[in-house]
């Protein structure tokens, strides 16, 4: 009888969680439905506007990819928490529009610089994206590779590094959105979508170009190799000659470079803004997070998802509560870490 | 035994936090392998570890390599001053394949070890290259944690625990292939539990108890000594420990 009790306690033990788990998990599941369904119904009512803001989310989630695929870099895979990388992403698009400035001479009396061409856009990419490497590497060197495995140190230091560059930012290229001139015609006509910004098209092909770029340095070169076995075991790594340092070094001018080219690319596409430092941090989280920790498919899929949700909730939520769009990540963040807590790509460990 | 050791340990100690793993340490390594005994917790994988430099245990004294100071030194200093280090449980990469494990190590041209003489030394691992390694069985495994340690052209082979959860016929191929570096002028030294494996290997012995060096002994004289056996590695239980 005692054994048979005890069994019966084993089994509902066991089975407690997860009844609780698939109520949460229920309860979300019907609010994804409902989301799916409604815009379901909006795109087939307006299926013009429903491919552009589609496409709209789609160029946002290139935009989100490049900044995060930095992110999971530094953070997933070296595990080195760099709080300071939206304040590389908002540096980028700062020192390329100072550059552009200079190269283009603007009308003082206009608010907009002139049309640039092609070398007035990419000598200004070029500088910041490089620059911003290079402050990543310092700030690596002189900051963090004393902290190593000090998450909460690490975490401190590269606050304060961000709150001092934004205030820096503000004094010196004041409050004011500003946009980065592009070479190219503002739109061109696609099938189905209409009109359509040529520079979100062409952010779309960077994010792809920079996500295969990636996936090979990872998967097929040696330093790919030796960040993914420090992943697995640092020490390990360590005394079997390597010097992991110096793959420290390239995951932060790497993760930091790419930080500095969405910085660019973002001011190009919407606008260069002091505040987007704590918007794309949070951004780069949310998506290491749903994606999973060092996962660059990961990390691609969370951010479509972000992109997306970001785009269909700007125009499909009734207007009394389009404000509260913003919340609708955290829907997904919660419902991803409820299903899978490792996020969509991520593994134990 | 006039000329330079190939491993010189002197005063080695170590810490875990307040714990003293390791106690003043002292022995040398000739071109003769060296297997290192003891129970369960008698600081040998410390030792290792302490030779490599990795933290924790926190490491003091003095190790020198071909008569070259190498303690305190960060561990892929020590790795590429020639220590081929093989942990134990293999500490195998599981997001590698068996080829990947091999071309994370930059191997220097003049050295006698390469990918190539890696495969040709265990031809079990090159028709496994793409392979993840977590996949591989237990002797092969094995091969591969000591393949990859001879990328390092090492002077000296670490190992700890080698045979550990090694089926008998994969022990004596093990054996084999230790006895072979022995000849081409490797210096093992050798971390085992496994008697068998350590006297075949070694016709020396150090024993630690403690954390520290308890006596030397031989693969012959302990071998025909059941009482040694049973004091120095607890066949039976002593109660004295």
């Amino acid at each position: 009888m005692a054994s048979g009790s005890g069994l019966t306690a084993e089994v509902a033990s066991a089975l407690g969680p997860r009844a609780r788990l698939s109520g949460g998990t229920l309860f979300l599941l019907i609010i994804l439905l409902l989301a799916i369904v409604g815009i379901g119904i909006q795109a087939a009512a307006d299926a013009t506007l429903f491919a552009q803001i589609t496409l709209n989310g789609l160029s946002l989630a290139g935009l989100y990819f490049i900044v995060a695929s930095g992110f999971t870099l530094i953070f997933g895979l070296m595990r080195v928490v760099n709080m300071a990388h939206g304040s590389f992403y908002m540096l980028g698009g700062i020192i390329a529009y100072l550059v552009q400035e200079r190269m283009l001479n603007p009308d003082p009396t206009s608010f907009d610089l002139p049309q640039a061409t092609l070398t007035s856009f990419l000598i200004p990419l070029i500088v910041s994206m490089f620059s911003i490497a290079l402050l990543g590497v310092l700030i690596q060197q002189v900051f963090l590779r004393w902290n190593q495995g000090q998450e909460l140190r690490q975490a401190l230091i590269t606050i304060a590094l961000s709150i001092i560059i934004a205030d820096q930012a503000v004094a010196r290229f004041g409050g004011i959105a500003k946009e980065i001139s592009v070479p190219v015609r503002k739109s061109i006509q696609l099938p189905i979508v209409g009109m359509y910004g040529t520079t979100r098209l062409v952010l779309l092909l960077v994010a792809i170009v920079v996500g295969v770029a990636l996936v090979l340095i990872i998967s097929r070169t040696r330093f790919g190799m030796i960040v993914r076995a420090g992943v697995d075991d640092r020490q390990m790594v360590t005394a079997l000659g390597v010097n992991i340092q110096k793959v420290f070094v390239g995951a932060f001018f790497l993760g930091a470079l790419l930080a500095g080219l969405a910085g660019v690319l973002g001011g190009a596409v919407n606008s260069v803004n002091k505040s987007d430092d704590g918007k794309f941090l949070l951004i780069s989280l949310v998506i290491v997070i749903v994606g999973g920790m060092g996962s660059l498919t990961g990390a691609a899929v969370g951010a479509v998802l972000l992109g997306l949700i970001d785009s269909y909730s700007d125009v499909y939520l009734p207007d009394a509560i389009t404000n509260y769009g913003v919340l609708l990540t955290f829907f997904l963040l919660v419902f991803v870490l409820a299903v899978r807590p490792y996020g969509l790509f991520g593994r134990p460990g | 035994m006039s000329e330079t050791p190939i491993l010189s340990l002197q005063n080695v100690n170590a810490h875990y936090g307040a714990a003293h793993v390791v106690q003043d340490v002292s022995f040398d390594v000739h071109d003769q392998p060296v297997s290192v005994i003891g129970r369960n917790g008698m600081g040998k994988t410390s030792l290792c570890r302490a030779i490599m430099n990795l933290d924790p245990p926190n490491a003091t004294g003095t190790i020198l390599l071909d008569g070259e100071p190498i303690g305190g030194k960060p561990p892929y200093v020590i790795a590429r001053a020639g220590i081929g280090y093989v942990p134990q449980g293999r500490k195998l990469f599981q997001s590698l394949s068996v080829d990947e494990h091999l071309r994370m190590i930059k191997t220097s041209r003049t050295g006698r070890w390469d990918t190539a003489a890696v495969y040709n030394l265990f031809p079990r691992l090159a028709e496994r290259k793409k392979i993840s390694a977590t996949q591989l069985s237990g002797g092969e495994q094995q091969m591969l944690a000591i393949g990859r340690a001879l990328l390092v052209q090492p002077r000296l082979l670490l190992m700890d625990e080698p045979s550990e959860g090694l089926a008998p016929r994969i022990v004596e191929e093990l054996v084999d292939t230790l006895k072979g570096f022995v000849d081409e002028g490797v210096g093992v030294l050798l971390i085992e539990q496994n008697l068998g494996v350590a006297t075949s290997v070694a016709e020396r012995l150090v024993v630690m108890v403690a954390g520290a060096v308890f006596t030397e002994t031989t693969a012959t004289e302990i071998t025909n000594s059941p009482e040694l056996q049973q004091r120095f590695l607890g066949v039976t239980p002593t109660g004295h420990e």
